[in-house]
C-alpha cells in the first residue's frame, strides 16, 4: 500500500498543477467510499461476471509446456475479455465512479488503442459522451482501433503535439481535464499518474491475481513458482502480481520493451535502462537524458511505447521483489508466431513479451514447477504490424 | 527569511502606486543570443519582473503557444545550466531586477535540488514557480528552496477554495500568482474582469503578500483593467508569440519593445481613475 500521500517509497505522488489537485482530492474521497461500500463491489461484480465475461479461465497450455521441455505454463486468459484485454476491468471499476461523483463527460489517452477502446465502451455502455486523445502516429498505425471508437460513439482527437505518441496523448488528456474541471471525469489507462491513480487502477486489476491464485489452488492444489507478465505502464502486471506479492515462493518477473536494444534510443525499458525523474504526476523511472527530457521510445508494440512505468513497478524493482528484464521486438515476434501454432492463440504483442521470456526460462526449470503467464490481449489489432514485418502484404 | 529582490521590487511599486508588469519568455527560444537581447530589451522597456522559462519536453499545463517555444528551445540545445547563464549573462548589468524561474519539475530534480538551489542563487535568481509542484509535495522543493533564501511562488486557481486555500498559502512567498481561468496558458482571457477582482480580493483576505494574475492577458487594455486590482499583471504567451514572429535577435527585441511598452503603459494607468 502507499502512503497517505501516495509514495511507494520515493515513487508515486501527486506532482500536478494546482487546478488538478482540487480534483485529485476529490477522486480520492470518492475512491476511499466506494472501495468499501459494498453495493459498489456488487455492481462492479455483477459487470465482471455479465459484461466482461469473467472469471477468465487460467488454461493449461499443454503442447508450449511439451514443446518447451521444462516447467508446467499456464496462461490467465484476459483476452479473452469483452474488448480483447485487461483494459475493460479498470474502464468498468472508473466508469462506476464517475457515475458516484456526479460527472457528465469521459475524456481518456489511448496509445494502441485498446484502453481507447474499452473507455469508448463502458462510456457508451452508461450514457457518457467520450473523447480519446490518440497521438497521430498511433492514430496511423492503429487505423482499426480508430474506427471502433468512433463506431462506439466516441470522439477520436488526434495529437500532434510533441512527436505525436502515448505520452503527448496524456499531456493533452490532462490539458483538456485542467480546462474542464467541473464536468469531466479523466479515466487514466494504466496504473500510473497522480496518486491515487495507480493504487485505484491496481485494485481494479487485481481481479485477475485474485482469480488466479484461487484458479491455481484449484487446479494445483499450490501456488505457481513464477508469474510473468508483460510491463508497459504496467496495470496488467500489477494486476497479476499485487494478489501474490507476500507470497514469497512465488517469483515474479515483469518485462519491458527492449525494441531494437537497449543501447540506443530504440527501446521502451524504462526500468532496465532509465532513471528516476516526474512525469505525469508521478516519481518514477522514465526514459530521459541527462537534463531531464523525457526521450521517445520504440516498441513493435505500440502498447508498451511509453517512456515512464507505474510508480508501484519501480518500488518493486527497488526493494528487489520483482525481477524486471527486457525482450526485444524480434524475440516478442518469433515468441507470437510460436504460440499461434501451437496453441491456436494469436496473443497481442504485448504479452509477445512475456512468452518470450518464459521461452528462455522455461527449459531452463523442472518439470513439476509452474509458471503462470498474464495474456492479457488477443492479436487481432496486431495482424497487420505482423504481416508488414513479415513480408505479407495485406493492403 | 531576508528580503529577496522580489520584496524590493514590490516595496518600491507601492510606493510608486501602480501595479508590477511581470513578463515570461522561454530560455533558448530559439536561440542564446535572442534570450540575451530580449531579457534587456524586457527591462528597458518597462518590466517589472522577468519570469524565465526553463524549457520541458512535457509541459501538460501550457497551451500550443508555450509549447513550441518549449521544443524550438530544446531543439537548439538549450538545458537547464544554460537557463541560469542567461540569468548570469542578465545580472552583469542588472542587479535590481527579479528573476523568477518557472517550468516543471523533472529538470530539477535531475539536475539536483540541492545543487540546482546553490546554483540557482548564485546566478542572480530571485524566486522559483514550479508549476506541478502543489504544496502536498512543499518537501521536495519549496522547503529547501525558502532555507536557500528563493522565493517560492505558488500558483492559486479558481479551482482553489477558501478551504484550501490557506494550504497553498503557507509556504508561499515573493507573491501569489493567480491563474485567473482554469486551462492552459495562451487561452483568451474572460471579457469580464469583476471575476478577477473578486478573486484577488477573496486571495488578499488571506495574505498580506502581493497578488499577480496572469493566463490570458495579452494587450495594454487587459493589462489596464487586469492592474485595477492586482499588484501585478502576468503577460507570458503573448510575448512568446511576437518572439517567435522575429527572424532574428535584434528582431525580436525591436517586437518586445513595442509590445511590453504598451502592457507598460496600461499598467501604469490601471489606477488613475478613466478621465482624470
Amino acid at each position: 500500500m502507499p502512503d497517505p500521500e501516495g509514495m511507494f517509497g520515493i515513487f508515486g505522488g501527486r506532482f500536478v498543477a494546482e487546478t488538478l489537485m482540487p480534483l485529485i482530492l476529490d477522486l480520492q474521497a470518492e475512491w476511499d467510499k466506494a472501495k468499501t461500500d459494498p453495493d459498489f463491489q456488487a455492481e462492479l461484480q455483477h459487470l465482471n461476471a455479465h459484461y466482461t465475461g469473467r472469471p477468465s479461465p487460467l488454461y493449461f497450455a499443454e503442447r508450449l509446456t511439451e514443446h518447451l521441455g521444462g516447467a508446467k505454463i499456464y496462461f490467465k486468459r484476459d483476452e479473452l475479455n469483452h474488448t480483447g484485454s485487461h483494459k475493460i476491468n479498470n474502464c468498468l471499476g472508473q466508469i462506476l465512479l464517475a457515475k458516484r461523483m456526479g460527472k457528465t463527460r469521459i475524456i481518456a489517452e489511448t496509445g494502441a488503442g485498446q484502453h481507447g477502446v474499452a473507455s469508448a465502451t463502458v462510456a457508451a455502455r452508461f450514457g457518457f459522451p467520450c473523447e480519446v486523445y490518440m497521438g497521430a502516429t498511433d492514430v496511423e498505425r492503429q487505423a482499426p482501433n480508430v474506427f471502433r471508437m468512433k463506431l462506439l460513439g466516441a470522439k477520436v482527437h488526434p495529437v500532434t503535439a510533441g512527436h505525436g505518441t502515448l505520452k503527448d496523448a496524456m499531456n493533452e488528456a490532462l490539458r483538456d481535464w485542467v480546462t474542464n474541471v467541473d464536468d469531466t471525469y479523466y479515466l487514466i489507462g494504466t496504473a500510473a499518474g497522480p496518486h491515487p491513480y495507480p493504487e485505484m487502477v491496481r485494485d481494479f486489476q487485481s481481479v485477475i491475481g485474485t482469480e488466479t491464485k484461487e484458479q491455481m489452488l484449484a487446479a494445483e492444489g499450490r501456488l505457481p513458482d513464477m508469474l510473468v507478465a508483460a510491463v508497459g505502464g504496467g496495470s496488467n502486471a500489477i494486476g497479476l502480481f499485487h494478489p501474490f506479492l507476500d507470497d514469497e515462493s512465488v517469483e515474479i518477473v515483469g518485462v519491458e520493451a527492449g525494441g531494437k536494444g537497449l543501447d540506443g534510443e530504440e527501446h521502451c525499458a524504462s526500468l532496465t535502462a532509465g532513471s528516476p525523474g516526474v512525469l505525469h504526476g508521478n516519481r518514477t523511472y522514465l526514459l530521459q537524458n541527462g537534463d531531464g527530457q523525457i526521450t521517445e521510445g520504440h516498441s513493435i508494440s505500440a502498447g508498451l511505447d511509453y517512456p515512464g512505468i507505474g510508480p508501484e513497478h519501480s518500488w518493486l524493482k527497488e526493494t528487489g521483489r520483482v525481477e524486471y528484464v527486457p525482450i526485444m521486438d524480434n524475440e516478442a515476434l518469433e515468441a507470437f508466431q510460436l504460440l499461434t501454432r501451437l496453441e491456436g492463440i494469436i496473443p497481442a504483442l504485448e504479452p509477445s513479451h512475456a512468452l518470450a521470456e518464459i521461452v528462455k526460462r522455461a527449459p531452463t526449470m523442472d518439470k513439476d514447477q509452474i509458471i503462470v503467464m498474464n495474456l492479457c490481449g488477443r492479436g487481432d489489432k496486431d495482424v497487420f504490424t505482423v504481416g508488414k514485418m513479415l513480408g505479407f502484404d495485406l493492403s | 527569511m531576508s528580503q529577496t529582490r522580489i520584496d524590493r521590487r514590490f516595496v518600491k511599486l507601492r510606493e510608486e502606486g501602480r501595479p508590477a508588469l511581470v513578463t515570461y519568455f522561454m530560455a533558448g527560444d530559439p536561440d542564446i543570443e535572442t534570450s540575451n537581447a530580449v531579457i534587456a530589451a524586457l527591462t528597458k522597456s518597462g518590466a517589472d519582473i522577468i519570469e524565465l522559462g526553463m524549457p520541458f519536453s512535457d509541459p501538460m499545463a501550457d497551451g500550443p503557444t508555450i509549447q513550441t517555444a518549449g521544443q524550438r528551445a530544446l531543439a537548439g540545445g538549450q538545458t537547464l545550466p544554460k537557463t541560469l547563464d542567461v540569468a548570469r549573462q542578465f545580472r552583469k548589468s542588472d542587479d535590481e531586477t527579479p528573476i523568477v524561474l518557472m517550468g516543471y519539475y523533472n529538470p530539477i530534480y535531475v539536475y539536483g535540488v540541492e545543487r540546482f538551489l546553490a546554483d540557482a542563487k548564485a546566478a542572480g535568481i530571485d524566486g522559483l514557480i514550479v508549476v506541478d509542484l502543489p504544496p502536498e509535495m512543499d518537501e521536495e522543493l519549496c522547503i529547501p528552496a525558502r532555507q536557500a533564501g528563493l522565493n517560492f511562488i505558488r500558483l492559486a486557481t479558481p479551482t482553489t477554495d477558501e478551504k484550501r486555500l490557506p494550504k497553498v498559502l503557507t509556504n508561499t512567498s515573493g507573491f501569489v500568482y493567480y491563474v485567473s481561468m482554469t486551462g492552459i496558458t495562451g487561452s483568451s482571457l474572460a471579457t469580464d474582469t469583476r471575476g478577477v477582482s473578486e478573486a484577488v480580493a477573496r486571495i488578499k483576505a488571506h495574505t498580506d503578500l502581493p497578488v499577480c494574475v496572469g493566463f490570458g492577458v495579452k494587450t495594454e487594455e487587459q493589462a489596464r483593467a487586469i492592474g485595477v486590482a492586482a499588484d501585478g499583471v502576468v503577460v507570458g504567451s503573448a510575448i512568446v508569440s511576437a518572439i517567435a514572429a522575429a527572424n532574428s535577435p535584434e528582431g525580436a527585441a525591436d517586437a518586445v519593445s513595442t509590445l511590453v511598452g504598451s502592457l507598460a503603459r496600461g499598467c501604469a494607468a490601471a489606477r488613475i481613475p478613466v478621465g482624470a
